[in-house]
């Protein structure tokens, strides 16, 4: 009896171990060594607010700075709708969301807000009326910003013109749509603290982890999310699924990850979102670079890369090494044959830009070679490309993709993808109509 | 000031250098053989040749064209395959309405540049970018066939 | 043989046209000297000027567009003025009544008219010409007329060998009384007609040469690309410009009712301005208008009352017993998407006004152009151009006017350009069509058919006089003139305009839609009824020997009856529209997933007399092309009150590699000419329905065609 006594103890308390570790994350920083200090006690250089150019700037002006760094326009932003007005559709297994409008218009948007609603907002997720937030708005990361800077992204927002639209609601099934229940998982997940300076790194590192951490959020799509939908940072940036597109791995990893990158084409790729023999970011990552990551310092830049190039390597061995070879001039019989419809689309819709060697003739941006995209034989992010088509903000002008959706089939969309996986890539997808069917529609829209 | 080398002449323009080559070519220097169709290089109509290559022109910024070799629709003529191909359309009465074809005849010349005697899946993936609303593909291919057997 | 009346050219719609008045100008093509032949030493009518310099040109009442027609209306003049056809001048004609198309009363190429509208007028015209070159010389010679003959514009008379050039006598050719009935050629005697002929037009087709509209460069043009309200009906609400003036080139940013248009030193720059202005639109009453009400309304409207287009034998009866069969077809708002997109040039001064664009309805667009601007008529010039593709698009003028209102504020001549995905939102659509149709069947026959044809009136609105008593002669056309024997035939019309979306004449015209239902219905009857389509067909047309040869012979042609691979099939449609007499054998490919592969089209055509035997074919291979582009990909649908298509990627082309292989058999004949720029169109949808009913035995009774239904994923 106290053998079976003792025993199913000892059972219940390596599941509770084991279900605290499912459910316990590390903070964002935590890979790092060292210890860390309040804010207020930290000697060096501040990594928070804005870069040094930009000190002595309005607080307007500062905010601008800060709210571009924190990407709020990307999520708050419908396609083709007016800047921060919400409306964008996230669809989710369970139902779909929309962002709000977080224009000062006093019905619609955000226009009654006072600083303490904008902060617990931001920091704990709690609506003015008391509602929980999901956390499909990342206050987990904003959480780490200080009051100065999100009240300076507070001031911006109430500086642009109001704008009358009210946000769709969300359709979410039981028991999703239960707004109450995100108190507990906040309890779990959300530290509500502020950033916290890491005595052993450089202020230039510290500057990076509050960019990447606080503002940008990178870890909301790169980080993998455990079975609570909470960033599990044991897996940090290692890579996941947003919105219907692979977030790839950015850990440090020389096969799967960035590791092979070095700093200058680290910092171009953030800046540009294109490096020649890297490819160019589309979809979210390329949003993130459009409305968020070409607006900052070169300062900045170099600090998020200093803080990337530490985090540690986690290999994903379903990522080959991309290829760097080009393609043939021309498509070789065998090739047509093995996939003569996805061969027959891309001569008559996508040659034409890209080029059959995966060298655009016309467009760096259209370059396939080097590229993750067609080196994911998943073929997600060449799917979702070629059903969205992609638009960028590149230096030389607006850059677009047409979305082939519309006209094309599953079918031809499936071979058409296989086919520049196989001829472009490291390792031929085989994805099928179904899973085109499927996950185009998780593209936030 | 952008010089742009244009069937063997140096030509000045004076746009912005992310204009593309299209609209560099019709509107500041009148060559309107290169026809604007989509904008959006789904079809061809705008091709010309940077040094042989079939190109679109819709997508081409002038300000990355440097001192390659631009060749259009004026100019193929003087080329060995330019000319088959010119003589071969007109043969065998390929052409429609014409829009297109200025388009069709770059893409099938540079074509036949490279592959001297092209089968029908060469055809296929050097032409299939080109877009003809009168329908004139039939004739297309079998023009490129003896153009390529003259 | 010939026909000697216009009113003999065939196809319904044209008859009723004709009776309708609106072509009461039907002899004014004929002798009408035009202002701009001044200068020319013999004029003898709008189509001919001969200078001294043995210079003859030919003015070309029709556009050419792609169908050939400078080269087949060259080719009438030039055999029946016995002119050197390859010294001949080719020349755009001007607006003017003289060029009015018989059949329609208005200057306008379209509906396949073309060579059956002019047959006679243009060889009357050269006839004329020729007969008093022939005066002159005789009279110059002191010989008798009928000791004269003429070849390549060379008067000859052979007892003295004394020559004269068609230049050397123009002059005096020029004091002639033009005869009252001039002699016409005999068939046999003709050179040209009839014979393989190269196009005038395209050698300069292949080295950049030709001017489309697109292409018009006035000295000092500036350029202008245009935004339209993307809701139809709405209108420009508020526009901030701030950031389109300030890129370097933008010169002037304008706002006229429903659009704002960007002037600047290129189209690029233009584009670029207007993608950088903020405009919030009015959006007016349609912000709300979708596809599904749409449908839903058409669908409403054919419950409704209907007028009776025809009505034979005794329907009632013919469905009181025997097997009845029941269907209904619906077809979608199609976009024309001619490769050059819409465009117009206009040069607005206080006094005059000119226009540079390449129009199926020139005179319109001079009119439409002098009215917006408020001059007279004589101070607007339009010239004509070559046309990158009409299909119908043309037939309408409102780019021009939107154009003029835009020049009318700006300084100097400007080319607005309409970017494409702009063309492709503001068309005038090919109307959806619902048709009801059932047929009663006895002994293997059909006796007894009605059809309710439901759709846009695009007649009411393009040519009021022809509409009359409620019935559009477009939407019924090839419906009230089926070629079958049924006997007991009721056809129905009701007029239903969509929901904000403008309607348009578009290549093959009522006939698709008439035709696709007609011939997928005859099909799945004879499927039904266990006969084998061909045959079925053949037991129906004893009464109409020119369809029953050319269904003979495509089935023929074709191999039908042969045996095919698994999952493909052949599918047959035959038509008597347009004048002529066409059947068109199509063999296609489906695999599990529903995706099509069109392998080959054979057709037999029995055009009448053929002006230009290649150009017949060509008109026909394409026109294949362009209905088989529409049935398998082509659907213009409307959310929010906007078109949901742009460009290319979302609007789908057919492309090479996708073309089938083609052959066209020609039926030599003696019989008026009939059109071919529609038919092959028309041909298109029915035969590839029926193909892929044969692959798969799903039929399909709505365009495009589905590939989910064909897969057996959606229920058809």
């Amino acid at each position: 009896m106290t053998r079976l006594y003792w025993a199913l103890i000892a059972t219940a308390a390596v599941a509770a171990v084991v279900a605290a570790w499912i459910i316990y994350v590390p903070g964002p920083t935590a890979f790092a060594s060292g210890s860390t200090v309040a804010l207020n006690d930290y000697k060096d250089a501040n990594p928070t607010g804005v870069p040094a150019s930009l000190a002595s700037a309005d607080l307007v002006k500062r905010g601008e700075y800060l709210t571009r760094a924190a990407d709020c326009e990307a999520c708050h932003t419908a396609k083709g709708g007016i800047p921060y007005a919400g409306g964008l559709a996230f669809k989710l297994p369970f139902g779909t969301m929309y962002s709000p409008n977080i224009t000062p218009d006093k019905e619609t948007g955000i226009g009654n807000w006072t600083d303490a609603d904008f902060l617990n907002a931001i920091h704990k997720g709690i609506a003015p009326d008391g509602s929980r937030l999901y956390p499909a708005f990342p206050y987990p990361s904003y959480t780490l910003l200080t009051d100065d800077d999100a009240l300076a992204i507070k001031a911006y927002l109430f500086s642009l013109a109001p704008v009358r639209r009210v946000t769709p609601k969300n359709s979410l099934m039981f028991p999703f749509n239960q707004r109450w229940l995100m108190a507990f998982w906040s309890l779990f997940y959300n530290s509500n603290e502020r950033y916290q300076p890491h005595t052993d790194q450089s202020a230039e590192w510290n500057r990076g982890a509050y960019l990447a951490e606080a503002l940008g959020h990178c870890g909301e799509c790169h980080t993998p999310r455990n079975l609570m939908q909470a960033v599990n940072n044991k897996r940090k940036f290692a890579g996941a699924v947003t919105a219907g597109w692979r977030a790839y791995n950015i850990t440090q990893d020389k096969t799967s990850g960035i590791g092979s990158w070095d700093v200058e084409m680290t910092e171009k790729f953030l800046a540009h979102g294109h490096v020649e023999g890297l490819g160019t970011a589309s979809g979210p990552m390329g949003e993130a670079v459009d409305m968020s990551l070409r607006h900052m310092t070169p300062e900045d830049i170099k600090a998020l890369v200093v803080y990337l190039k530490t985090v540690p390597p986690i290999p994903d061995t379903s990522l080959p090494v991309p290829k760097t070879l080009l393609a043939s001039t021309f498509p070789s019989d065998h090739e047509v044959n093995e996939n003569a419809r996805g061969a027959m689309i891309f001569a008559g819709a996508c040659e034409a830009c890209h080029g059959w060697s995966g060298k655009s003739p016309v467009l760096k941006y259209a370059d396939f070679v080097g590229g993750r995209t067609v080196n994911d034989p998943t073929a997600r992010n060449v799917a979702q490309a070629v059903i969205w088509g992609v638009t960028r903000h590149s230096p030389d002008g607006v850059v677009t993709m047409p979305g082939f959706g519309k006209a094309y089939s599953d079918e031809e969309i499936a071979a058409v993808v296989n086919y520049v996986t196989a001829r472009f890539g490291a390792e031929k997808s085989n994805i099928t109509a179904e899973e085109v069917r499927k996950i185009g529609k998780q593209a936030s829209q | 000031m952008i010089t742009l080398q244009i069937n063997g002449q140096p030509h000045d323009v004076d746009v912005s250098p992310d204009t593309p080559l299209l609209w560099a070519l019709r509107d500041a220097l009148g060559m309107t053989g290169t026809k604007y169709g989509c904008g959006i290089a789904q079809c061809g109509a705008c091709t010309v040749h940077l040094d042989g290559q079939a190109v679109r022109s819709c997508q081409l910024p002038i300000g990355s064209v440097g001192s390659r070799a631009i060749t259009t629709i004026e100019g193929v003529g003087s080329t060995d395959a330019g000319a088959k191909i010119q003589k071969a359309w007109l043969d065998l009465e390929v052409i429609q309405c014409g829009y297109c074809q200025s388009g069709q005849i770059m893409s099938a010349a540079a074509l036949l540049a490279q592959k001297a005697s092209p089968n029908d899946d060469d055809i296929d993936a050097a032409m299939a970018g080109n877009i003809c609303r009168c329908g004139t593909y039939v004739r297309i291919r079998a023009a490129i066939k003896k153009a390529a057997a003259a | 043989m010939l026909a000697n009346e216009s009113s003999k050219v065939p196809g319904l719609s044209r008859r009723e046209l004709l009776k309708s008045g609106a072509a009461g100008v039907l002899l004014l093509g004929f002798r009408v000297p035009i202002a701009h032949a001044a200068s020319d030493s013999f004029a003898p009518n709008a189509f001919i000027r001969i200078g001294d310099d043995d210079v003859v040109t030919l003015v070309m009442p029709q556009v050419e567009m792609g169908q050939g027609i400078y080269t087949s209306v060259g080719m009438i003049l030039a055999d029946e003025l016995d002119a050197d056809f390859e010294k001949v001048v080719l020349q755009h004609a001007p607006p003017d009544k003289a060029y009015i198309n018989p059949i329609f009363g208005v200057q306008a190429t379209g509906g396949s008219t073309s060579v059956r509208a002019f047959w006679e007028p243009l060889r009357k015209a050269g006839a004329s010409a020729r007969a008093m070159l022939v005066e002159a010389a005789a009279q110059q010679w002191s010989v008798e007329l009928s000791t004269c003959r003429t070849s390549n514009s060379v008067v000859i008379h052979d007892a003295s060998g004394r020559k004269v050039g068609y230049g050397a006598i123009a002059g005096l050719a020029a004091t002639m009384t033009p005869p009252k009935e001039p002699k016409l050629k005999s068939i046999k005697d003709f050179t040209l007609i009839g014979k393989p002929v190269k196009r005038k037009d395209t050698p300069d087709k292949t080295d950049g040469k030709t001017q489309y509209g697109i292409d018009a460069m006035p000295a000092g043009v500036k350029f202008a690309a245009i935004a339209q309200c993307p809701i139809f009906g709405g209108k420009v609400g508020r526009v901030d410009d701030t950031k389109a003036k300030a890129i370097k080139g933008v010169q002037q940013v304008v706002a006229i009712d429903d659009f704002v248009a960007v002037v600047a030193d290129t189209t690029w720059t233009a584009l670029k301005g207007l993608d950088a202005l903020d405009v919030i639109w009015d959006e007016g009453p349609n912000a709300n208008v979708d596809s599904a009400e749409i449908w839903q309304a058409l669908r409403t409207a054919s419950q409704g009352p209907a007028v009776v287009a025809k009505e034979t034998g005794d329907v009632k009866a013919a469905f009181a017993d025997g097997a009845h069969y029941d269907a209904v077809y619906e077809l979608p708002f199609l976009a024309h998407a001619a490769m050059e997109p819409l465009n117009c040039t206009v040069h607005y001064t206080k006094d005059a006004c000119e226009v540079w664009t390449g129009s199926q309805v020139i005179g319109r667009v001079q009119a439409d152009v002098a009215k917006v601007v408020g001059l007279p008529i004589e101070k607007v010039t339009a010239h004509n151009f070559y046309i990158g593709g009409g299909f119908g698009r043309r037939l309408e003028q409102e780019m021009a006017v939107r154009a003029a209102r835009l020049a009318m504020q700006v300084d100097g001549p400007v080319k607005v350009t309409w970017r494409r995905e702009e063309d492709m939102q503001h068309d005038v659509y090919r109307p959806l069509y619902h048709n009801a149709v059932s047929a009663s069947v006895k002994n293997g026959k059909i006796v007894g058919w009605t059809h309710r044809v439901t759709g846009s009136a695009i007649i009411a609105r393009w040519l009021p006089p022809a509409f009359k008593n409620g019935i559009d002669i477009d939407a019924v056309d090839g419906a009230v003139d089926e070629p079958y024997d049924f006997q007991n035939i009721k056809i129905e019309y009701v007029r239903a305009e969509p929901l904000a979306v403008p309607t348009g004449f578009w290549r093959g015209v009522g006939p698709n839609n008439n035709f696709f239902t007609l011939e997928t219905f005859v099909d799945e009857i004879a499927h039904r009824e266990k006969v084998d389509p061909v045959a079925f067909r053949l037991k129906h047309l004893d009464n109409n020997p020119r369809l029953k040869a050319v269904v003979q012979l495509a089935a023929e042609k074709s191999g039908w009856g042969s045996s095919l691979p698994a999952r493909m099939g052949r599918g047959i449609s035959a038509q008597n529209a347009f004048g002529s007499f066409i059947s068109t054998v199509c063999e296609a490919e489906v695999d599990e997933s529903g995706e099509i592969r069109v392998h080959r089209c054979v057709a037999a055509v029995d055009t009448g007399i053929v002006v230009n035997p290649d150009t017949v074919i060509a008109q026909f291979q394409g026109g294949l092309i362009f209905g088989l582009t529409a049935a398998l990909y082509g659907e213009i649908t409307i959310a929010k009150g906007r078109v949901q298509q742009s460009n290319f990627n979302d609007y789908r082309m057919l492309r090479i590699n996708e073309a089938p292989k083609i052959e066209v058999h020609l039926i030599p004949s003696m019989e008026h000419p009939g059109g071919i720029g529609e038919t092959g169109t028309t041909a298109s949808a029915p035969a590839l329905a029926n193909a892929l009913f044969a692959a798969t035995g799903v039929r399909l009774r709505r365009l495009p065609i589905d590939r989910d239904v064909l897969a057996g994923r959606k229920p058809a």
